[in-house]
């Protein structure tokens, strides 16, 4: 990857790292563990890899993104608003009464969400939808979904699988932010997905691996699965739950709590110490 | 007006005929052959899309297609269009309002054979709370296929029911069905009985069986359950006084329980309810089924006198 771009590209990374903490904060609720674990990857898609256009959200021939992680949502939000979709200015509205920012991704009111989700297993179906309608249209874009690795533990999700690899949607890219926890305790734990990438195989997909966190490995991973003919490819995204900021960094309660006051500070202070760096 | 048909089997047909019109996509869970979009899979091979015994994915692969432009049935029978995969209808379908149309076969009792697993009184219920969604309940082939026709005419979620079990045809050529529409087949003054589905018929007969009795019924028939006919509905309230409801659906949250929503906030009218008990089906031949739970004319013409015998 040329430098300039991967040095711009960990500055939108931290932006949304910032915007995160900044809407959970504001919000006094939300999900930062999982937010900010896919930053990097959502940086790389809105910023290099998605075919959109913020001036025309509905754009028939736009790539699709569907965060079946739906609640997830601050990274993708702050990625739009990064990205010129709406005024970054109303993040701080995020889970606030009167805001298009809903807890989870409202496709009637948010420009540039493709599909409402949050209901976990659903959006990868949607996706599926999505990859077909093209196909049928003969249009050519493509469509990619995050899903959690503790989401993959709902049977809707290996439904649409076994759909994706057998109507052959190379169109379609499944991405797994496999950062290991959910909320009642690590994945292994509490019920173990893993091996995702061989489960995956069997179902007839290809697969990829990647560092969730390291540009070269995402673009990487990114150009591997955007060759595959045939069949959907899903890239295992080994990523770190709650990246970025030391206290929340493999901390399981961090899935779905927001900081206080002093947490806001010492992340805020603490990201704005790493920028110096960038 | 002789033809017996099931609705299903109208449905199958109208997906043929106004796909020529409409660009439409239809899916099934591996239930072609019983909801009959067989025949419009035969017609239309590059517009079917088999979805395999996956029923909650068939309708999330309905709203990818649907938010990506394409109007999509999504067939399968109502217990699992309704019942199994309730919540993806509910989050993925209903909550963005796509324009998916859920082409639910084999409701209720009249399924038959197969029994209380499959025989599915709940699904009005379980429909009609979603916000956005119309829920249509056709009484007879001429009436399915004009829903059908409604619901591609309609912008946002629909669900169809269609029965299993062959039904005679009551309306002519000239019938014209609209959403959110009820429709007077009979006026009366005793009493209104609301019907739906195939229900209308029997609600016909038992209206007969009222007249020899000296008791004038209004029947009524309600394939639009949502949006309801508020202003028809409460007509017939101030005009009868007395209210029956009939229904192949549980008298828990069908049409019975949306005509009570309505005029419990009106007064001076009681609402009998009358389709299925807070029970479940049972296996036999869809006739005597009906027959079992006083799904009849004179299931209906009791509740009728009932509900007659409530008023001063």
């Amino acid at each position: 990857m040329i430098e300039e771009v991967k040095q711009q590209l960990k500055k939108n990374a931290h932006t949304i790292r910032m915007d995160i903490i900044e809407q959970v904060h504001s919000a006094k609720s939300g999900h930062p563990g999982g937010s900010l674990s896919i930053a990097d990857i959502v940086a790389y898609l809105y910023f290099v890899e998605l075919n959109v256009d913020p001036k025309k959200p509905d754009w028939e021939d736009r790539d699709r993104f569907v965060l079946s992680k739906g609640h997830t949502c601050p990274a993708v939000y702050s990625a739009l608003a990064r990205r010129g979709f709406f005024d970054p200015a109303i993040l701080p509205t995020f889970r606030h009464i009167g805001s298009i920012l809903q807890g989870h991704p409202d496709m009637k009111h948010i420009p540039g969400i493709d599909m409402s989700s949050g209901s976990l297993g659903q959006g990868i179906s949607a996706a599926c939808g999505m990859a077909l309608a093209a196909k049928k249209s003969g249009a050519s874009y493509r469509v990619y979904t995050i899903l959690g690795d503790g989401e993959i533990e709902e049977g809707q999700v290996w439904e649409a699988m076994m759909f994706a690899a057998h109507y052959k949607l190379d169109n379609l890219c499944i991405i797994v932010d496999y950062n290991g926890l959910q909320i009642d305790g690590p994945v292994s734990e509490v019920m173990n997905s893993a091996p995702i990438a061989e489960k995956a195989r069997a179902f007839g997909l290809a697969t990829f691996e990647m560092d969730g966190h390291d540009f070269d490995s995402i673009e990487k991973a990114f150009a591997a699965a955007k060759q595959v003919e045939g069949k959907p490819s899903l890239i295992v995204a080994n990523t770190v739950k709650g990246k970025g900021v030391s206290f929340m960094e493999n901390q399981v309660g961090w899935h779905g709590t927001a900081p206080n006051d002093e947490q806001y500070e010492q992340a805020m202070k603490e990201l704005k110490e790493a920028a110096k760096c960038l | 007006m002789s033809l017996k048909e099931a609705t299903r089997e109208s449905y199958g047909k109208a997906l043929v005929e106004f796909a020529e019109e409409y660009d439409l996509y239809v899916m099934d869970a591996d239930l072609a052959a019983a909801t009959k979009t067989g025949v419009f899979k035969k017609a239309y091979p590059d517009r079917f899309i088999e979805c395999g015994i996956a029923e909650g994915n068939m309708m999330g692969v309905a709203a990818g297609m649907a938010a990506s432009g394409k109007t999509v049935f999504a067939s399968t029978f109502a217990m699992f269009a309704a019942g199994r995969a309730y919540e993806q209808v509910r989050n993925s379908i209903g909550y963005p309002h796509l324009n998916v149309k859920i082409g639910a076969t084999h409701a209720g009792i009249s399924v038959g054979e197969d029994g209380a697993t499959h025989q599915c009184n709940e699904d009005i219920a379980l429909m009609r709370t979603i916000p956005g969604m119309v829920v249509l309940n056709p009484a007879d082939p001429v009436e399915a296929r004009l829903c059908v026709k409604a619901a591609i005419e309609h912008k946002g979620p629909v669900y169809l029911r269609f029965g299993r079990m062959a039904v005679d045809t009551i309306f002519d050529e000239k019938y014209q069905f609209e959403i959110g529409k009820g429709v007077v087949l009979k006026d009366g003054k005793d009493v209104a009985i609301i019907a739906t589905g195939l229900m209308v018929a029997r609600a016909l007969e038992a209206a007969e069986l009222l007249k020899n009795e000296g008791i004038d019924a209004a029947v009524i028939n309600m394939a639009s359950i949502k949006p309801l006919d508020n202003d028809l509905v409460r007509k017939y309230a101030a005009q009868c006084r007395a209210i029956v409801t009939t229904e192949e659906h549980s008298i828990i949250g069908g049409l019975g329980s949306a005509v009570c929503e309505l005029i419990c906030e009106q007064g001076n009218c009681p609402v009998v309810r009358h389709g299925v008990e807070d029970r479940f089906g049972k296996s036999g031949p869809a006739p005597a089924l009906l027959d079992l739970f006083e799904l009849n004319a004179e299931g209906i013409a009791e509740k009728a006198r009932y509900a007659v015998s409530l008023k001063k």
